[in-house]
């Protein structure tokens, strides 16, 4: 597992936004060959979306040959409601940039048979050939995707019933009042995030210290889902300072260190598989 | 598979701001791009570059009596008059139109009346939505322009209008005095055939104001022209923008002549801050409108242009405006101070919602009517569109 230790939040998100393109770039995708990228949703990526419209609109990558698959979406909330991951998908991300709406994939939360619309879900992953690189973000109590605390570390698409806190953490998104809140979503599994090639995972905040601190130095924990990945071969954790106050120094320093290489990961001239080798 | 227009590069005047966003159309409709996306799959098969330009919704006229040289209250060539107008109007930004009949004999109105039909915008004119019939049954103390020996009197009844007018089929506003005996249950039946009544060329006081209102009456004819001036212990007409005997859910819309010479810039300061929900710009042009200075006809009487004003012939009786509806929204946004979007929502959504149109026309709300201006950094309109179709372009600024 990487841990790349960036000053501020908004460096956080020039990361990777860095790092997607030069993957997508990297990649030579093509109409034989698509670039498959797993999607979270969120304030902690909102800033990568924008440099990547930034890097988009300069003319520095394109997604005409990019899959995407979102992590998640609420069950039974109306697609154009602010708080649906449809709209923060199309408005903060896919109406600025080229990618081909049939390539664009997000869970229907308010399908017919939620239990077929999972199963359909994993399936159009593996037609896909599988998830290139997955990125998500995570919550307080260390969640990714809606994978709450609880759930089984190789779970697959599904639905999911929220936990309070999620609940009270949304409910200002929904004008405070926690009834509003959808009380189901549907969300990939941790197992179907395990199984992509690369993983990288945002996390920025005071808020999020506790959970880093559980996603790294604990153990595999099914109570912290993010803590699964510390098994994945390629992970990539992005975190501000703000998000390492539960760290140990020593953690903090042995991470640091390595920033010359994670800086390399997302210089234009090497591709990263030169850097795999080195943790 | 149906043309999808994306309109790039551009802001546009939505829900009463100007945001950064592209304008999607699709079988002369706004659509949702964001349904588009996800329901469909598919992308834009035509991209307009807007280079940077404002999309704002259509002006929409309710009041004008001609321009061209043509009179729509002048029997002769009604049909060509009417098609000159609704051609040179998408110049002006005007997108959709309410042709205005003044106070006209009987026979006049039976003859013109049936030529101005509703008709769908395109290429070679403006949308009519209906006509404005301003007059005759209005007072003669106020009588402006209109010729006196034809301003009647009624009844109380639809039978009366109909013999003066001949069919109303095609009517979509009334301008009446409400002061006269029996106008409640007119304007009562008359908006129940889905007519606007508008207030105007009238001595009423506030009280009788308020009782057209509560009886159905909207709309204001050019507010402080034609009508009692304001007096602080009966304020006519001009009241109702503060009235509090009216219903609370109920907009008074009134119609206000922008064009720096009907309303002093004072007076537009005084109704936009006091009632600006009402607020409808009207340009009251008249068949001189487009032409240089002479004399003309406006229904049964001549007129001079002299000095870029329009007077009833050999008088200082201003008889309407050759303002452009354009000009009147610029000169309304410098007098007020009021921001592009007020004053672009003044000529259009306001109208719209008068005439109850306002989900289809005078908006860029998904599902409404294509109809649009664009407009460059110094409010000059670029280009004018109905149903999704260039149906104009600015010469000048386009090489």
């Amino acid at each position: 597992m990487r841990l790349v230790i960036l000053e501020t939040a908004e460096s956080v998100a020039e990361w990777a936004a860095k790092y997607v393109m030069k993957r997508i770039n990297d990649y030579n995708a093509g109409p034989e060959k698509y670039f498959v990228l797993g999607l979270p949703t969120g304030s902690t990526p909102f800033g990568m979306y924008k440099k990547l419209i930034e890097y988009h609109k300069a003319g520095k990558v394109s997604f005409k040959y990019v899959k995407t698959f979102n992590m998640d979406e609420y069950v039974s909330l109306p697609r154009d409601h602010p708080e649906s991951y449809h709209y923060y998908m199309w408005n903060n991300f896919f109406k600025h940039i080229d990618i081909d709406p049939k390539n664009a994939h997000i869970l229907d939360g308010n399908a017919q048979d939620l239990a077929v619309e999972c199963n359909a879900y994993e399936e159009k992953i593996k037609e896909a050939g599988g998830v290139e690189l997955f990125i998500g973000g995570i919550g307080p109590d260390g969640h990714i995707a809606f994978n709450e605390p609880g759930s089984s570390l190789v779970s697959r698409t599904r639905v999911k019933t929220l936990a309070q806190d999620t609940l009270e953490a949304n409910a200002r998104f929904f004008g405070n009042d926690i009834n509003l809140v959808p009380k189901q979503a549907l969300t990939v599994g941790v197992g179907t995030v395990m199984d992509a090639k690369e993983v990288m995972i945002l996390i920025t905040g005071t808020h999020k210290s506790f959970a880093l601190y559980k996603a790294v130095e604990e153990g595999v924990n099914h109570m912290w889902t993010v803590s699964a990945f510390q098994q994945h071969p390629h992970t990539l954790m992005i975190c501000d300072e703000d998000a390492t106050l539960e760290l140990r120094v020593k953690t903090v320093k042995y991470f640091k260190a390595l920033s010359d290489v994670h800086q390399k990961l997302i210089q234009e001239a090497d591709s990263v598989e030169k850097f795999r080798i080195f943790h | 598979m149906k043309d999808l227009t994306q309109f790039v590069n551009c802001k546009i005047l939505r829900d009463h701001k100007i945001i950064r966003e592209d304008l999607w159309v699709r079988n002369g409709q706004v659509v949702d791009p964001e349904k588009v996306f996800f329901d469909e799959k598919i992308k834009a098969n035509i991209i307009v570059d807007c280079q940077d330009h404002l999309i704002a919704p259509g002006f929409i006229e309710v009041q004008i009596n001609g321009g061209m040289g043509f009179d729509f209250s002048y029997h002769d060539n009604t049909e060509e008059g009417i098609d000159a107008v609704a051609k040179s109007l998408l110049s002006h930004g005007v997108t959709s139109f309410c042709p205005t009949v003044v106070t006209s004999p009987k026979e006049i109105y039976h003859q013109i009346l049936p030529k101005i039909k509703r008709r769908k915008g395109d290429r070679n004119g403006a949308t009519i939505l209906g006509v404005h019939a301003e007059g005759p049954f209005i007072n003669k103390d106020k009588k402006g322009a209109h010729p006196e020996n034809c301003i009647l009197e009624h009844d109380g009844s639809l039978s009366t209008l109909e013999k003066t007018y001949g069919s109303m089929q095609n009517i979509k506003i009334i301008t009446l005095a409400p002061e006269f005996p029996d106008s409640c249950k007119l304007i009562k039946q008359l908006t129940n055939n889905d007519i606007v009544v508008s207030l105007g060329h009238s001595t009423a006081d506030l009280a009788q104001g308020e009782d057209a209102v509560n009886c159905g009456a909207t709309f204001i004819t050019h507010l402080f022209n034609a009508m009692l001036p304001f007096h602080h212990r009966d304020p006519g007409l001009v009241g109702l923008l503060t009235s509090k005997n009216i219903p609370k859910d109920k907009i008074v819309h009134f119609g206000i002549i922008a064009d720096g010479i009907h309303t002093h810039p004072a007076a537009l300061r005084i109704a936009y801050k006091v009632h600006p929900e009402g607020l409808v710009l009207v340009t009251d042009a008249i068949s001189a409108l487009g032409l240089h200075e002479g004399k003309y006809k406006i229904g049964q009487l001549d007129i001079d242009i002299r000095d870029g004003k329009a007077y009833v012939a050999g008088t200082n009786t201003l008889c309407g405006s050759i303002a452009t509806m354009i000009e009147c929204v610029k000169f309304f946004m410098e007098a007020t101070a009021c921001g592009p979007e007020f004053a672009i929502d003044a000529a259009s959504f306001h109208p719209a919602k008068l005439l109850g149109i306002e989900n289809t026309k005078g908006t860029l709300s998904f599902g409404a009517d294509a109809d649009f201006i664009l407009l460059n950094d110094n409010f000059e309109i670029d280009s004018t569109w109905i149903a999704g179709q260039k149906v104009w372009m600015n010469q000048d600024i386009n090489h």
